[in-house]
């Protein structure tokens, strides 16, 4: 069977081609431990409870960069959830029906701007602009551990303001498509039920709960190892800090900055092994998020084939 | 509650989330007013065809670094589009075998990955057995991370064509790999095309990944063994420096990649309906 032949051979050279993504990605981990070992050896756990950073004594303690890579993150979040679930509702179930393309590609284009042009506008125009809010702060205020420390402008806030802003089109992106699967049998219950718009939108988003929290978590991802714009505008000094007005660091941003200057070699595997989490816990979020976007939609297209096939057609419009 | 009362709550909460889209419009207004305003007054000729000048002197521009972002753009394509292509060729064509949807997976992952990491393994591969930055390894970092894009888009648009292509080739007796090739690929080719149009516009803007693998260059140079220069590295470089001229030029070099990328992606996006709208049963 000359075509059967010639099919097998097609199959397994189009996937050596796929297997190389496969080898991509359990080459990237290994890669970056065998490229730490160094530091890993020597420190062992310590390394992520010292908090001590210094490179010419030969002591690193990774602490307040991972503290600044979460903290920043987490604070991006409590920004970002709200505005990215805010739109996603209102591009999918208020906006007038001419106005959807246009606003769904308009948030989309803030993932489009690169981290880089996010960051030369943090330092010229949005670092002068938090310097002045946080010399309005009233004193009282700056006697509170958020706000404690001089009004620099570079700083934590600033650096978990400009990630917000970099994250919302990720998060409302796909908790629009979340929204978009709600079988629309849903809503039409809560109205025939005599609920008002929000209420009918309160059960959609009950439905899609799962789904919509996946939506966010992967903003997480990207805010974890978001790089350049945060590099810019935090500040860059490790330490660990509630504040909001002290310059702090990250995980990616002393990636960027130290890497080149890494002149010894347990300097530059203990940097390593800065990746080498950073790249385990990006991989566990993005692996949660995508377990929960997927078990909702998997539940919305099953309810789906049970439901009338107009109702299909429909979902698939 | 009373049914007053819950119609105003409705109608707050709808307020709220209008008001959640102007918040995140806000910003993006800000930052595009500020990148023409600053970046259009200084651009000029002088900025695409001169070389960086040393500190203190006026003018120069960042002709070495757009011709190195494109020289890293073209090796990161002839690297990542033969791989990812023919991925997700074989995704769309076996979308149902195991080891498809590892693969997809395993993408998906590698999507996911912080560019900065990406970084690093370029660099361990390409810069640390040589001892030397070079364009080859910034194209390959670059290339890393365009091959997701494109294996998804590629799917993705392999599948919209229409079944009935395949099947028809494939009663006329053609073989899978003929009729890949000399059917669906061909009716494929627009979306493809779009696919790494797409996974362009998103390498374009890099800037982490470069930092320590293609690195930087003040002078001259198209050899692609030697360390070049980037936009994205030189805009970082001059934003960070304290002079007003440098300042300027960093602006200047925004505009210039805000436009490049807008351009990619519209073109994209029209293309992608088109498509769309073509294949549409």
């Amino acid at each position: 069977m000359r075509r059967s032949a010639d099919d097998r051979l097609f199959r397994l050279t189009t996937g050596a081609f796929a297997a190389m993504v496969l080898v991509i990605v359990v080459g990237i981990g290994i890669e970056l431990t065998r490229q730490s070992m160094l530091s890993i050896q020597k420190f062992g756990w310590s390394f992520w409870t010292g908090r001590t950073w210094d490179p010419v004594a030969g002591e690193f303690g990774a602490l307040p960069f991972i503290w600044g890579t979460l903290y920043s993150s987490l604070l991006a979040l409590l920004l970002s959830a709200p505005i990215a679930l805010g739109i996603a509702i209102f591009i999918s179930e208020l906006s007038p029906r001419f106005l959807r393309q246009p606003l769904a590609y308009l948030t989309d284009l803030l993932a489009a701007i690169p981290s880089i042009v996010y960051g030369l506008w943090g330092i010229f125009v949005l670092v002068p602009i938090v310097r002045k809010l946080e010399l309005l702060t009233p004193e009282p205020l700056r006697r509170l551990p958020l706000f404690h420390g001089p009004p620099l402008g570079v700083g934590m806030g600033t650096a978990a303001l400009i990630l917000a802003v970099m994250v919302v089109p990720f998060s409302s992106s796909v908790a629009r498509e979340i929204l978009k699967n709600v079988p629309s049998a849903q809503r039409e219950a809560a109205y025939a039920l005599g609920a008002t718009r929000w209420e009918a939108i309160k059960v959609a988003i009950g439905y899609g709960k799962t789904g919509i929290i996946g939506a966010i978590m992967l903003g997480l991802g990207r805010a974890l190892g978001e790089t350049m714009a945060v590099t810019m505008v935090i500040g860059n000094n490790p330490q660990v800090s509630l504040s909001l007005f002290t310059p702090q660091y990250t995980m990616a941003a002393v990636i960027a900055n130290e890497f080149t200057e890494a002149a010894d070699e347990l300097y530059l595997h203990a940097l390593i092994e800065i990746g080498l989490l950073l790249f385990v816990i990006t991989i566990v979020v993005n692996l949660a998020s995508r377990l929960l976007i997927w078990s909702t939609k998997k539940r919305a297209a099953e309810l789906v084939v049970l439901a009338s096939p107009a109702t299909k057609e429909e979902i698939a419009a | 509650m009373s049914a007053r009362r819950r119609k105003t709550v409705s109608a707050i909460a709808e307020g709220l989330c209008a008001v959640a889209v102007i918040l995140a419009l806000l910003p993006l207004a800000f930052i595009l007013f500020y990148v023409v305003k600053q970046g259009a007054s200084a651009l000029n000729w002088a900025f695409f065809t001169s070389m960086p000048k040393p500190v203190g002197e006026p003018g120069g521009g960042m002709g070495n670094a757009i011709v190195g972002t494109l020289i890293l753009i073209g090796l990161a394509a002839l690297f990542a589009v033969p791989i990812g292509c023919i991925c997700g060729i074989h995704l769309a064509e076996y979308r149902d075998s195991r080891f498809s949807s590892v693969v997809r997976f395993a993408a998906d992952v590698l999507n996911g990955v912080p560019s900065i990491v990406i970084g690093i393994f370029a660099y361990g591969l390409a810069v640390l057995p040589v001892k030397r930055f070079s364009a080859m390894a910034g194209g390959f970092a670059l290339g890393l991370l365009m091959i997701p894009v494109v294996v998804r888009t590629t799917e993705e648009l392999v599948r919209l064509v229409p079944s009935g292509l395949r099947e028809g080739a494939l009663a006329l007796g053609a073989s899978r790999s003929r009729a890949v090739f000399t059917v669906i690929v061909p009716a494929a080719l627009p979306g493809i095309l779009t696919g790494i149009l797409v996974a362009t516009a998103r390498v374009a803007g890099e800037t982490a990944p470069l930092l320590f693998t293609s690195f930087n260059n003040r002078f001259w140079s198209t050899n692609i063994a030697q360390p070049i220069a980037s936009l994205t590295v030189q805009v970082f470089t001059y934003a960070i420096s304290p002079y007003d001229d440098w300042h300027r030029q960093a602006w200047a070099g925004a505009f210039l990649l805000v436009m490049i990328i807008l351009v990619l992606s519209i073109v994209a996006r029209l293309a992608v309906r088109r498509l769309e709208q073509m294949n549409r049963p």
